[in-house]
């Protein structure tokens, strides 16, 4: 136990002295929440919007008003040229146009019906959806709007009573989670997970090919230290750097963006211990296969953009293709985001977890054992 | 002359003979969109639903029908009352449910309102809304089958989705994939590439040769310009066999873009070397200042009309933000240099700008 503290601390001077390093551990992460929160998002606000009224009615404008007043939708220009509408949608100025077709008014008032036409621009596939899932129940809205003020019109009153005998189902719709449908609440615990485990897995890649590179883990060798005080040496310090910058982004997220905990912290912390034993293991088993440090940098920059892209932290795992989302089982980052999401948003309790978080156990005693065994070779 | 063809040589050796390095240039792009096309999805579908229905009538199996019969759902619980919803939704076995009310047909019967609730996890905004939508909008339509009512107004809309009806996600994500394959190669390995000559003295070397400093510069960059060339093309061809995305344009004019967007990444790959000394500081430089925007700031994954508007004037300078809206239009509007000559023009700049700024900056190092 002595001789891993002896290490540990010599692990801990090492970053505490390197005052870059140390800037990178402990601004880096705060930086990359302020910035990635914000610039991470699906969210679909200020659609550019162009506008063809053929109509030109009372009707027609009120249609053009809603659009803008929802706050989804921006509406630049407008004129009564498809032309100009499609050059428009070319150039990339408007992402959709609203066609209201001459009569609209009328055709309303006569049959109670009347068509609009919304050309998407769908290159951003998921985009296009969300846009027109907002135009269409804006058009659904105005619709009933008028449908009431048409019937108190008749009534002579201002509210519109039930109607009798026409069946109505009242429906509702509620968002659970995240009511304001705010993509930080979102993003936020999914980036803290990003934090902890870019810096400790870089470090610890780093770590013992920077050993190799200046020779001083031949020192380390012929130590009466055992390979799994060895390990546990270079991993104490580096877990608990991750827990503090769990412990500084969870800080921030809470002060800046008022990131919603409804969840125990103490189970998000417990979770966090074993992930990031499992997170910082690939570290070192990388950083005991490769012989230099740009090495190790190159293969750990490879295999984390591939660990955080399969995770589900920036696109939903429910999306992927279904062979993906069976290979992302193996992902441990995939498993922290699910539970860190479940915890603070959901307010998720252990039995909730209890999949993620027993996955995650094995993911973390398989990668200990293999960084162990890998390190042996070496050894001998 | 033949002092360059010399010293092109040495570099085609350097890449073909580094076997990691290598297979990382050849991988990575190949990897990267398999990826992106099976993973990076933000495509809704199978949606696991819950039911609460506490007294099935008629009205309610009819309701169910039509959302098994929708096609994006998959039923996943049945419930008889609202509060078990909880811990479905908690352990993510459920993304949505629809909650009937007690008495619903018989309510309806007697013209009463009938209670219909649908809840969906907006844990993820996008996903909850895009549920809720496709819930509410199986319900309208079994409304809609229901005899018209005296005074109902229906505005009834009727969407287009243009260059992308399918809303295939990997469509969007190609051609900014070409963006991202192409800043790794140019801007990280010429870093690298020039840096490691200088940790090793042989830049020394090579500065004391008959060579001449843009013959070095040359000599140094056009490997990489042709591996930069290989990779777009073999990123177009992966795209079109494995994911069938169309080129819509004119493909000429697509790889003259990737040149221009080619030389203005090697140009930065060149800047970071001429300011760093080490290559871990050259490829932090390179992650940091090339990388990092490519993949944020280019609206590559991310919509840049949603972000704020400090990251969005930052975007304005960020090269990649140009080229992919450039191969965006090409490859999935189709549409001509004529609709394009404004961010070609920003591109063409930047790449000149860049350029003397590199060379330049290289100089000065030669003068120390």
């Amino acid at each position: 136990m002595r001789r891993i503290l002896f290490l540990a601390r010599a692990e801990v001077l090492h970053v505490v002295r390197d005052r870059a390093t140390l800037a990178q551990v402990l601004i880096v992460p705060v930086l990359q929440l302020l910035v990635l929160s914000n610039a991470a998002t699906f969210l679909v606000t200020n659609t550019p919007t162009y506008v063809v009224d053929f109509d030109r009615t009372s009707v027609s404008r009120g249609l053009v008003t809603r659009f803008r007043a929802s706050g989804h939708f921006l509406v630049d220009e407008q004129s009564a040229s498809p032309e100009l509408a499609n050059e428009a949608l070319l150039r990339g100025d408007a992402t959709m146009v609203l066609t209201i077709p001459h009569d609209f008014e009328a055709t309303l008032v006569r049959t109670g019906s009347a068509p609009i036409q919304l050309t998407v621009n769908a290159e951003k596939g998921s985009a296009a959806g969300i846009v027109q899932s907002y135009a269409t129940s804006i058009a659904a809205a105005y619709a009933s709007e008028l449908e009431s003020s048409v019937r108190g019109a008749r009534l002579g009153g201002s509210e519109a009573p039930p109607v009798r005998g026409i069946a109505k189902i009242d429906l509702r719709v509620r968002s659970w989670y995240n009511p304001a449908l705010n993509y930080k609440y979102y993003m936020v615990p999914g980036i803290l997970v990003a934090l902890v485990t870019l810096i400790g897995t870089l470090l610890t890649a780093q770590n013992i090919a920077r050993e190799k590179e200046l020779g001083t883990l031949e020192q380390l060798n012929v130590t009466p230290m055992t390979r799994g005080q060895f390990i546990a040496a270079k991993l104490l310090p580096f877990w608990a750097l991750g827990m503090l910058n769990l412990a500084i982004g969870l800080l921030v997220g809470a002060l800046v963006f008022g990131v919603p905990m409804r969840g125990s912290l103490l189970l998000l912390f417990g979770a966090a211990a074993v992930y990031l034993v499992a997170a910082l293991a690939i570290g070192l088993w990388i950083s005991s296969v490769v012989d230099t440090q740009q090495q190790a940098m190159f293969v750990t920059f490879f295999v984390m953009n591939v660990y955080l892209l399969m995770s589900g932290l920036f696109t939903p795992i429910d999306s992927m293709a279904p062979w993906v989302r069976t290979v992302s089982q193996l992902n441990p980052v995939r498993h922290f985001v699910t539970i860190s999401r479940a915890i603070l948003m959901k307010g998720a309790g252990p039995a909730d977890i209890a999949q993620p978080f027993l996955i995650l156990t094995i993911f973390g005693a398989v990668t200990l054992a293999l960084a162990i065994r890998q390190y042996s070779k070496r050894v001998a | 002359m033949s002092a360059l063809l010399g010293l092109l040589r040495k570099e085609v050796y350097h890449i073909l003979r580094d076997r990691r390095t290598l297979v990382v240039i050849v991988a990575l792009p190949v990897l990267q969109v398999i990826i992106f096309g099976y993973a990076i999805r933000t495509d809704v579908d199978h949606v696991r639903l819950a039911i609460v229905d506490p007294a099935p009538d008629t009205v309610t199996l009819g309701i169910r029908a039509r959302f098994a019969a929708a096609g994006v759902f998959e039923d996943v619980a049945l419930v008889p009352r609202i509060e078990q919803l909880e811990d479905l939704f908690r352990r993510g076995a459920a993304q949505g449910a629809v909650v009937f009310e007690a008495g619903f047909a018989e309510r309806l019967a007697r013209g009463l309102p009938a209670g219909l609730l649908i809840v969906a996890d907006a844990t993820e905004p996008n996903t909850g809304s895009i549920v809720a939508s496709y819930a509410t909008a199986v319900v309208q339509g079994y409304q809609q089958e229901a005899p018209p009512s005296k005074g109902a107004i229906h505005i009834v809309p009727s969407v287009r989705m243009r260059f992308n009806p399918t809303r295939e996600s990997s469509n969007l994500f190609v051609p900014g994939l070409m963006a991202f394959v192409l800043t790794i190669i140019s801007s990280l390995m010429t870093a690298i590439s020039l840096t490691r000559e200088k940790e090793t003295g042989t830049l020394e070397a090579l500065l004391v040769s008959p060579l001449r400093p843009w013959q070095i510069i040359v000599g140094k960059v056009a490997p990489y310009l042709v591996v930069g060339f290989a990779s777009v093309v073999g990123v177009i061809l992966e795209a079109r066999l494995v994911f069938h995305v169309p080129l819509r344009g004119s493909l000429v004019l697509l790889l003259a873009e990737g040149i221009v967007f080619i030389l203005v990444s090697l140009s930065l790959g060149i800047l970071i070397s001429a300011r760093t000394s080490s290559q871990r500081v050259a490829m932090m430089g390179a992650l940091i200042g090339t990388m990092l925007p490519t993949m944020l700031l280019s609206g590559f994954i991310f919509p840049l009309e949603s972000m704020p508007w400090p990251l969005r004037a930052i975007s304005v300078i960020v090269p990649a933000r140009w080229f992919v809206l450039v191969a965006r239009s090409i490859m999935l509007k189709g549409v001509g240099l004529s609709y394009l000559w404004q961010p070609t023009l920003v591109l063409l700049v930047m790449a000149l700008v860049l350029l003397t700024a590199s060379t330049r900056a290289f100089h000065e190092r030669l003068d120390q």
